[in-house]
């Protein structure tokens, strides 16, 4: 066999037979910069953040959103203490009356039941209920802003779980791999199996029905979703280069966490949040809905729905606009998720 | 570095070595029963401001070796002593934190080489922060401008992130981070194999100007031979998790003694047209065996074209057959070819 005949030292051997140019003197000194690239360099560099930043300002619905969502927390926690009601107090000459706004009659908010009496001048009622008044005389608007509080707080209670033991978990299952990784992954597939229902009707035996136990049973099983995120994405992070680089210099379990992993799965960390909160608070509002949440005399808006679905067909109010905000709290949320997923979608860049 | 003196380093071992590889093993388990032996026994020398090429097929555990060294995993076994330090088994804080600091490592992609989230000036300055913990803020920034020049880039550079970089650029800021911490030893796993070829001469020149100006010695990977010998000195050929050649690079490519070795050589053209026609090519059949289930004796085998009765039930032993010319293989063991009654290849 003959072999190739070694030309000490250069690239001219290469280069002549099967590369298309010689080498010149500049290939050998320091990379020049063409004018283009020092151009775009001119301009400050957006960074991640910013840059998902403006590119969720663009999409309408989530910007809308997230307003909607900044007025609809405002209005639960400042709502409740508008007028001079409170949300457990009865008050029965005043029972069963329909909504009325001074200004809004146009709207429907004319104190007129459905047969068209208005029921304000028929009672004798001076004060005007905004959102009407319950079989027992209790005032609807504070109801109402009451609930949606509750809302909330499940979304935040959620929200917190996710990213505590979701992201905690998640986190050491990919990060330490190998048995430990494989025994926490045998947990969750035991925690996704028995259905969420069967957890709280557990606690409900124990406890009794309502937020404490609404809340344990989204400690046992809230957080599943979120910790196979984090462990997919930290499993394909782990054995990126950037990682291995880290590493190579000694990098602490905690530096790379900080630094390298977290900052990486922020993105989808989030997006996971921002879908996790609508399923919480639908969970809240289902499970006070059939009866196994929130009891009366305390205001969800579970149970105002289920209120008002008892008498739909002679207050329409009732049903209605707990519906409405529940509604708008869940296409809120989600249409923000969205647009969270598209402004951090990595897939956009490169 | 001139011929003669390459020569003369090729073969005088002992002293000056930097880093002695013996017997060195890394085992990964798949499952209870399988086993996947990536690097299964090689042992190698790298003198100090010498570049070692190691070269083979993809999935032939090169990286492993790499990431062995630079103790990104644990070695199952062997041992290896770098600069004075015996590594064998699990290491203690101080050596695990001299290694950390001597040994770097360059990587393949320059995509998944750098952290998306951070600035360049973040990326290089990284090892400062963990070494050099008491250095100020300003000296590590002057540190990190000194570092973008050495590899050719500018001190503007620091505060962009790597996306808005060229693959070539994005290499030179991987070089910088490895530099930062002025390593001894440098594992530069393919370092220009995701590169345009203007872009690999030029990345190759630069690793080649701080090997003259730092004494650096280095580990280069490669997974073929076209470009490992503009800057190796001996080059190693790797196959299934073992060394089957190593030489100085003009030996081997002028007597390349392997049959692997002789069909990776064959696979690159000639610049002489008449001779790229007349010579004899050695074309590899079939795949390159598991490394789950490797073949008994001589590794190679399976799609070796010389392949003896022997080759099947005796391992053949990594020998010196020429000084500074080591094979693995019976054609060149005197004892085993008159067993098989067949005529020894001469060297
Ligand atoms: N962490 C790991 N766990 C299990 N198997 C691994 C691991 N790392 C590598 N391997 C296996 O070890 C073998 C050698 O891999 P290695 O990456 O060292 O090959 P390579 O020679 O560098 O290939 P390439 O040229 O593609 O980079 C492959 O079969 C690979 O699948
Ligand atoms: S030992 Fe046998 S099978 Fe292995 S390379 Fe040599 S001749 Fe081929
Ligand atoms: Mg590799």
């Amino acid at each position: 066999m003959t072999t190739i005949q070694p030309n000490d030292g250069d690239f001219k051997n290469l280069r002549s037979q099967d590369r298309p140019a010689e080498p010149s003197a500049d290939l050998f000194v320091p990379q020049p910069l063409d004018s283009t690239v020092r151009e775009e360099l001119a301009a400050p560099a957006p960074t991640f953040w910013k840059e998902a930043w403006e590119r969720l300002f663009k999409n309408k619905g989530a910007v809308v959103s997230l307003v909607l969502l900044i007025i609809l927390s405002a209005m639960s926690l400042i709502g409740p203490s508008m007028n001079e009601f409170t949300y457990r107090e009865q008050h029965i000459p005043h029972s069963n009356l329909p909504p009325k706004v001074a200004g809004l009659e146009w709207l429907g908010f004319d104190g007129k039941d459905v047969n068209g009496v208005d029921q304000y001048t028929q009672r004798g009622v001076e004060t005007n209920y905004w959102f009407g008044t319950d079989e027992f005389g209790r005032d609807l608007w504070t109801r109402v802003w009451k609930g949606t509080q509750i809302s909330l707080f499940i979304a935040l209670v959620a929200a917190f779980l996710d990213l505590v033991i979701g992201v905690i978990y998640g986190g050491i299952s990919a990060y330490y791999g190998g048995r430990i990784d494989n025994f926490m992954q045998r947990i969750i597939e035991i925690l996704t199996g028995i259905p969420n229902l069967i957890v709280i009707i557990l606690f409900i035996l124990i406890l009794e029905p309502g937020i404490r136990s609404i809340i344990l049973a989204m400690i046992i099983t809230g957080w599943v979703g979120m910790a196979r995120v984090v462990r997919g994405q930290m499993l394909q992070l782990k054995g990126q280069e950037f990682v291995l680089a880290s590493r190579t210099l000694g990098a602490s379990d905690s530096r790379l966490m900080r630094k390298h992993l977290l900052p990486n799965v922020m993105g989808p960390i989030i997006v996971t949040v921002m879908f996790t909160i609508p399923t919480a608070i639908f969970f809240e509002a289902f499970l006070s809905f059939i009866g196994l949440g929130l009891q009366a005399p305390l205001a969800s808006l579970g149970v105002l729905i289920e209120d008002g679905y008892d008498a739909i067909r002679s207050f329409p109010y009732k049903l209605l606009i707990p519906a409405v905000v529940i509604s708008l709290v869940m296409i809120c949320f989600n249409l923000l998720a969205d647009g969270l997923r598209d402004a951090l979608d990595p897939k956009m860049r490169k | 570095m001139t011929h003669e003196l390459k020569e003369q380093h090729t073969t005088n071992a002992g002293q000056d070595d930097l880093l002695v590889v013996s017997d060195l093993k890394k085992h990964f388990r798949l499952n209870r029963k399988t086993v996947l032996k990536a690097v299964d026994g090689i042992s190698f020398s790298i003198k100090k401001g010498e570049t070692l090429g190691l070269v083979g097929e993809s999935g032939c555990g090169k990286s492993t070796v790499g990431r062995t060294l630079t103790r990104i995993y644990e070695p199952t076994d062997g041992e290896v002593h770098f600069d004075g330090l015996k590594l064998k088994g699990r290491l203690d804080g101080k050596t695990k934190k001299r290694i950390n600091r001597d040994v770097q490592m360059i990587f393949q992609d320059p995509y998944s080489s750098l952290n998306p989230r951070m600035t360049v000036s973040e990326i290089i300055s990284e090892g400062l922060v963990i070494h050099n913990p008491d250095m100020s803020q300003k000296d590590r920034e002057k540190r990190v401008h000194e570092l973008l020049l050495l590899v050719g880039l500018n001190k503007n550079h620091a505060g962009r992130y790597p996306h808005e970089f060229s693959g070539g650029q994005r290499q030179r800021i991987g070089i910088a981070r490895a530099l930062a911490v002025e390593p001894k030893f440098i594992v530069a796993d393919e370092p220009i194999a995701a590169l345009d070829v203007s872009i690999q001469a030029q990345i190759v020149n630069l690793l080649k100007e701080l090997q003259e100006e730092r004494g650096l010695t280095y580990l280069f990977i490669a997974h073929d031979l076209s470009m490992v010998k503009y800057i190796s000195d001996r080059i190693a050929v790797m196959y299934l998790g073992k060394i089957v050649e190593l030489a100085g690079s003009e030996a081997l490519y002028e007597k390349p003694l392997h049959p692997y070795t002789q069909a990776l050589l064959s696979a690159i053209p000639l610049p002489d047209p008449e001779k790229e026609r007349t010579r004899e090519q050695i074309v590899l059949t079939g795949d390159v065996p598991s490394p789950t289930d490797i073949p008994s004796g001589c590794r190679f085998r399976t799609r070796c074209p010389f392949a003896m009765d022997s080759c099947a039930v005796i391992d053949p032993e990594f020998r010196e057959v020429e000084p500074g010319h080591s094979v693995a293989c019976h054609l060149y063991d005197a004892e085993i070819m008159a067993k098989e009654g067949k005529e020894l290849k001469t060297v």
